[in-house]
């Protein structure tokens, strides 16, 4: 099992965002899907480690998660978040970054080209990107620490059709060809049916749905 | 240097005109600071006049321990002062003052190491009022403007965490901008000294009868002494309160009134 969650919550302020979540991730592709406000970006973070449960556990790979080294753990399970937020600079000094601190040797033509984006973009400044352009620049960075899972928040919520499809494209193929895990968080059913094995369906903080794709979005 | 100048309570009084004045304007084009400017001038000649029997008393017993109980005070007073322009970063305290007990404590012992100043308490009382001073405002705006940062780029901060960067490489771009507000309004306010403003010293000596050459120099040693207290100061409250900011498992933490999906 990639990830296991069992009775993990936690609030923030007065307010429940996670309620006894318990949920199984397997490797390949899970969508978590649910209303705005149901608690799926707050479980994507928890799978990193950008924020700990108040309460309850959660494994990776049949180990908890709390054994790992965070630094380390982000490095392997790599976090894209939905709102571009990249580093000043060019898009090609993000990835140096990025590939510098998981220690790999930057590739920078073929991360931009599994993202979708053309060897050009290498020397634009991430000030001038559109947020699409943007949002594919945080996937090849993502890319360049050569991850084993990636975790995706809305990965196409600011792109046209023709690049959502794009960007669809390369996730299908990286699990093909890297034998890369994705979680995926979409509000779209549509876009989990196309790109997930397995979807966990959230609402209010609650899991009230988890199984193959093609029984709970059937 | 000898102070050959004599101030009477009736000339002070004098001056007292002009605050009218400030009041007349204020209340003319309602302003709405005739209040804070009657506090302002009232505060102003309470405390100068207190601190001035107390360094009266200190040069007249002429003892360190008593210059180094001052100075503690004013770095005690500068930390909470500065700590209430902080407000958005949590446990500013500490780092305030530890970044004023230090900036200050090294700019006066470099000073009069490098014999600049005789470590009497004539010299190191007034220097180490400015240099606490100036410390004092530098951190307390560099950091209010780590506060800001934070605030605004929680999702910048976070996604480099998310890469697997530590807080401090996370941080980095955003202490250094605060590192920069705090120390640029001495920085340009000293370029352009004599040109566009004559800074307090100089006028002071010059008003006690001092020779201009003498003035100048020694407005200059204040000068550069500050430009370093206020980098130390700068660098020591932006480098240790940045951490406040982050967990022991390198999470940024949540601020207080947070409700995030």
């Amino acid at each position: 099992m990639l990830f296991e969650l069992r009775d993990v919550s936690l609030t923030r302020g007065k307010r429940q965002v996670l309620d006894s979540v318990g949920a199984r991730l397997p490797a390949g592709a899970t969508a978590v899907v649910g209303p705005s406000g149901s608690g799926k970006s707050t479980l994507l973070r928890l799978l990193n480690r950008l924020a700990d449960p108040d309460s309850g556990t959660i494994s990776y790979r049949e180990r908890p998660l709390i054994e790992y080294d965070p630094l380390a753990l982000r490095r392997e399970v790599s976090l894209v978040p939905q709102l571009p937020a990249l580093l000043e600079g060019t898009v090609e000094s993000n990835l140096r970054f990025a590939a510098g601190l998981a220690g790999e040797p930057l590739d920078a033509a073929r991360c931009l080209r599994l993202a979708g984006l053309d060897l050009a973009f290498a020397e634009r400044d991430v000030a001038e990107l559109s947020v699409g352009e943007a949002q594919r620049t945080m996937l090849a960075r993502a890319l360049s620490q050569n991850p084993r899972v990636l975790l995706l928040d809305e990965p196409t919520s600011a792109l046209d059709h023709g690049a959502r499809d794009a960007v669809e494209a390369t996730l299908g193929e990286l699990r093909r060809r890297l034998d890369i895990s994705i979680v995926l968080v979409s509000h779209d059913p549509e876009q989990a049916r196309r790109l997930g094995d397995w979807v966990v369906r959230l609402d209010a903080g609650r899991v009230v749905e988890e199984g193959p794709v093609e029984r709970i979005l059937a | 240097m000898s102070s050959s100048i004599h101030v009477s309570l009736g000339q002070v009084a004098a001056a007292l005109t002009l605050v009218v004045l400030a009041v007349a304007i204020s209340f003319w084009r309602k302003a709405d600071l005739e209040e804070d400017i009657a506090v302002a001038a009232a505060r102003s000649f309470v405390q100068l006049t207190a601190i001035g029997y107390a360094i009266k008393l200190i040069f007249d017993v002429d003892s360190l321990w008593l210059v180094l109980a001052l100075l503690t005070v004013m770095v005690l007073f500068g930390a909470l002062t500065a700590r209430s322009r902080a407000a958005a970063v949590p446990g500013a305290f500490w780092p305030l003052l530890i970044a004023l007990a230090i900036a200050g404590a090294s700019t006066l012992g470099l000073v009069v190491a490098l014999g600049v100043f005789d470590p009497t308490p004539r010299y190191l009382v007034p220097v180490g009022g400015m240099v606490i001073g100036n410390a004092m405002t530098a951190s307390a705006v560099a950091l209010n403007r780590l506060g800001d940062e934070f605030g605004d780029s929680r999702g910048k901060i976070e996604a480099t965490l998310a890469l697997g960067a530590t807080a401090r490489e996370a941080a980095s771009p955003f202490v250094r901008r605060a590192l920069r507000s705090g120390m640029i309004t001495l920085v340009d306010s000293t370029k352009t000294t004599g040109l566009i403003f004559f800074p307090g010293t100089m006028v002071g000596m010059l008003l006690a009868g001092a020779d201009p050459t003498d003035a100048v120099r020694l407005q200059l040693i204040l000068l550069y002494a500050l430009l370093g207290s206020v980098a130390i100061a700068a660098l020591i409250a932006t480098g240790l309160a940045y951490r406040n900011f982050f967990t022991s498992a390198q999470q940024l933490r949540e601020p207080e009134a947070s409700l995030s999906d």
